[in-house]
């Protein structure tokens, strides 16, 4: 893991300088900026994901609890996992422990899809059920995967199951069904009616304000503040693939 | 008296086909047509010879709009289709063959394989995680840029 504090070094650096500039001066032209915010996010049915947001995380794991998993609850009820933890199950959030053997100090932090900007997930799928949605939302269209695991064995993260067990009582919201590859969509169902993914909600709830979610592009989402103001991780980022998940503290 | 017989012969042989060759009630009347139970409101998205011939169509293209872009409407989803056809008994569109679904796709023989993984009840109305209602205040997505935005 390497240190990657400044986003603005990534190629769309320019395109993040302008969308700045552009907001600050429409913002002065508008007084209240948040109007502005609140027009930007919100969406009607009919119209597509933008391409003008792009979805992110912010993990803080000094404020992430060592043996709290109050996310991966919410993860399990909010999706219809079993919430068990062998080899072959569903696990959209690992919560991993990470001892530094040099000193002996303990991280403990949720990982997930990373939402990479690249995914090497969807760079291997055969058919094309590995995509990537314009606002950067890493999915897998479950009508057309074949469940070769081709993208489990790609990702870096470890960040996909594969349903071996055939599921009833689904979500209505999130379907699943056996044969199928299943990964962390930022609860993309939630998101698209203006929630947050119920991982960062029940963070949220439960006092811990570990996990931050917001809009990337947007200079003024509290991500992104964030992300300007403190340093923060890519994991992995040897690989390029500009994740769209950031932690804070490793 | 010997032609007599033969004709007594032939009248029994006859007569015996007859009743052999009948149809039976049941089977004259074919195997029965679906009986589908009619569903909640007043009408359907699309008129019903619509539906009839079309609703996969339907059901494909939404399925890629909502899957790949995002787009939610709600006039041809699958989710709006269980909503107001899941049967009065069974709370299901597929956990029977007298429901909605399996009704006619059992008549016709055509396998379903969409309740493979997507839910054949409607989302329970009491509040939990699943069918929760939307927060009253704006969005929470809005409150954490206003919030970011203050500090």
């Amino acid at each position: 893991m390497s240190e990657q504090n400044n986003l603005e070094g990534r190629a769309d650096g320019d395109r993040r300088e302008f969308l700045k500039t552009g907001a600050a001066i429409t913002g002065a032209a508008l007084a209240p900026g948040v109007l502005l915010y609140g027009v930007a996010h919100s969406r009607a049915p009919e119209q597509p994901a933008s391409a003008e947001v792009r979805w992110g995380m912010l993990i803080d794991t000094a404020k992430c609890g060592d043996g709290c998993s109050d996310c991966v609850t919410a993860c399990n009820t909010e999706n219809g996992l079993s919430g068990k933890t062998g080899p072959q199950d569903t696990q959209y959030i690992r919560k991993l422990d990470i001892k530094d053997l040099r000193n002996g100090r303990v991280h403990s932090l949720p990982m997930l899809c990373q939402h990479c900007e690249h995914p090497p997930c969807v760079d291997v799928c055969p058919t094309g059920a590995s995509m990537k949605r314009a606002d950067g939302i890493v999915l897998v269209d479950r009508h057309i995967c074949i469940g070769c695991r081709y993208c489990m064995m790609a990702c870096p993260y470890k960040a996909r199951s594969f349903a071996h067990e055939p599921i009833t009582d689904q979500n209505p919201e999130v379907p699943r069904g056996k044969g199928c590859v299943e990964s962390c969509t930022f609860c993309v169902q939630r998101v698209d009616r203006e929630e947050l993914p119920a991982c960062v909600e029940a963070c949220e709830a439960n006092g811990h304000q570990a996990m931050l979610f917001g809009d990337l592009m947007d200079p003024q989402s509290a991500i992104s503040q964030a992300l300007k103001s403190q340093p923060s991780t890519e994991v992995r980022a040897d690989l390029g693939l500009n994740t769209g998940v950031r932690y804070q503290g490793i | 008296m010997a032609r007599l017989g033969h004709w007594l012969r032939l009248a029994v042989f006859l007569g015996m086909a007859a009743v052999l060759a009948t149809p039976s009630q049941e089977a004259a009347a074919g195997v029965n047509l679906p009986k589908l139970e009619k569903g909640k409101g007043d009408a359907c998205v699309e008129d019903t010879e619509t539906m009839r011939r079309h609703h996969m169509s339907m059901l494909k293209h939404q399925r890629d709009k909502t899957m790949r872009h995002g787009i939610r409407t709600t006039k041809h989803s699958l989710k709006g289709c269980v909503e107001c056809h899941a049967g009065s008994k069974t709370g299901s569109v597929a956990s029977t063959k007298e429901d909605f679904c399996m009704a006619c796709h059992a008549y016709a023989g055509v396998k379903l394989d969409c309740w493979d993984c997507h839910a054949t009840k409607p989302a329970p109305k009491t509040p939990g995680p699943v069918g929760k209602a939307p927060r009253p205040d704006a969005s929470p997505l809005l409150a954490a840029t206003v919030n970011g935005a203050s500090q």
